[in-house]
C-alpha cells in the first residue's frame, strides 16, 4: 500500500468545513451533502501534488462562493422586510 | 488617548429564514423546535467592533453579552467566533424579557466592565421593538448615535452616518457612547467551522439575573398575536375601458 498522502489531511479537513456549512444550505443539507460528496469523490484518485492543491484552491473559491451567497440571502431578506 | 472596551450586546432569536408560526392560543410565536440564530443586526454590531480592531484602532477588548435562556450560549459562541474576546450570559429561563430589562442590565454591566462603547443592533428581528440602545444611552446618560451606516474614530471622538430620508446625516461625539447599526453598516463575517472551535477556548462567563437585582415585572402586554391576512390575488382586465370601469369600481377614480 502507498503511505498516505501529506495533503490527505488538508483535504479532509475542507471537506469538514464545507459539510459545515451545508447544514444552512437554502436547498437543504439533504440536497447538499450528495452534491458536495460527489464533488470529492469525482476526484479521489488524483495523485499529483499540484492537481491535489489546485482542487484544494478551488474547495476555498466554493466556500467563499457559499459564505457571500448566504450573506447576500440574509441580507436581501431584511431588505425586504425593513426597507 | 485611552483604548476603546466595547460591550456587544447579541440576542437569540428565531432564525430569519424561518416562517413564524402563531401558536394556538394566539399569545405568541411557536419557538419550540425552531432553528434559531444570531440576530442579524447584532452580528453587523460584532462585525463592526472587529473591524475597528482590525482597523487599528486601539480597540483593547470586545465584550459579548447575552441575556436569556442556556442555548443563547452558543450565540455568543458565534459571536466570540466572528472574533469577540469574551462572553457574558445572564440566564434568564423563564420570562421574555423586555427591552427595559435588558437596558438596565447592560447598564449593570457597563458600569462592572467599565466599557466606553456600546454597539448594539438598531432592533431584533423577533420583538422589532428597537428601543433597548436608546434606553440604555437614557440610562448611562450617553451620547447615541442609532442606525448607524458608517463609523469612524479617531481618538475619542466619533463620527457616525446615518441614513435618513433624502441623504445621509452625521453626527459627532465623543466616547463613550451608545450606537446602534443599521443594515448596510459592513458585511458580516462568517463564523467558519475552526473560528468556532477556537471560540470554544475563549472565556465565557455565566451569571445569574438575580445577581442585578433588576425588578423584571412585565411592563407591556401582548394582546394578541395574528398572522398577515392572505394577499388576494390579482385580476386581468380586457381592455383600457375594463381597466377603468374596475378603477371606479375601486374608488380610485
Amino acid at each position: 500500500m502507498a503511505p498516505p498522502n501529506p495533503l490527505r489531511h488538508e483535504v479532509i479537513r475542507v471537506y469538514k468545513q464545507l459539510l459545515y456549512m451545508g447544514r444552512e444550505y437554502p436547498l437543504g443539507y439533504d440536497y447538499f451533502r450528495p452534491r458536495l460528496h460527489k464533488a470529492f469523490s469525482a476526484k479521489a484518485d488524483l495523485q499529483d501534488e499540484a492537481e491535489i492543491r489546485k482542487g484544494l484552491e478551488q474547495a476555498e473559491y466554493v466556500k467563499k462562493e457559499i459564505e457571500a451567497l448566504y450573506y447576500l440571502k440574509r441580507y436581501r431578506a431584511l431588505k425586504q422586510r425593513y426597507e | 488617548m485611552s483604548g476603546i472596551r466595547v460591550l456587544v450586546p447579541v440576542k437569540r432569536v428565531i432564525d430569519y429564514a424561518v416562517k413564524p408560526r402563531v401558536n394556538k392560543a394566539q399569545t405568541a410565536v411557536e419557538t419550540q423546535g425552531v432553528k434559531h440564530s444570531m440576530n442579524p443586526f447584532d452580528e453587523l454590531s460584532i462585525e463592526e467592533a472587529v473591524r475597528l480592531r482590525e482597523r487599528k484602532k486601539p480597540v483593547e477588548d470586545i465584550l459579548a453579552f447575552s441575556a436569556g435562556p442556556t442555548k443563547s450560549q452558543d450565540i455568543l459562541r458565534t459571536a466570540m467566533a466572528m472574533g469577540a474576546d469574551r462572553g457574558i450570559h445572564v440566564v434568564e429561563e423563564k420570562q421574555e424579557l423586555e427591552p427595559l430589562h435588558v437596558a438596565k442590565v447592560l447598564q449593570k454591566v457597563v458600569e462592572e466592565e467599565n466599557r466606553n462603547l456600546v454597539i448594539l443592533g438598531k432592533q431584533s428581528i423577533d420583538d422589532d421593538a428597537g428601543q433597548t440602545g436608546q434606553m440604555l444611552a437614557g440610562l448611562l446618560g450617553w451620547s447615541q448615535a442609532t442606525q448607524a451606516s458608517k463609523v469612524e474614530i479617531e481618538g475619542d471622538e466619533c463620527t457616525v452616518t446615518r441614513e435618513v430620508d433624502g441623504g445621509v446625516e452625521t453626527l459627532k461625539a465623543k466616547l463613550p457612547m451608545v450606537i446602534t447599526t443599521d443594515l448596510r453598516l459592513n458585511e458580516p463575517r462568517y463564523a467558519s467551522l475552526p473560528n468556532i472551535m477556537k471560540a470554544k477556548k475563549k472565556p465565557l462567563v455565566k451569571k445569574k439575573m438575580e445577581e442585578y437585582g433588576i425588578d423584571l415585572t412585565q411592563r407591556l402586554k401582548t394582546v394578541k398575536v395574528t398572522e398577515p391576512p392572505t394577499r388576494q390575488g390579482g385580476g386581468k382586465v380586457e381592455d383600457v375601458d375594463g381597466m377603468i370601469s374596475k378603477l371606479k369600481e375601486l374608488g380610485a377614480l
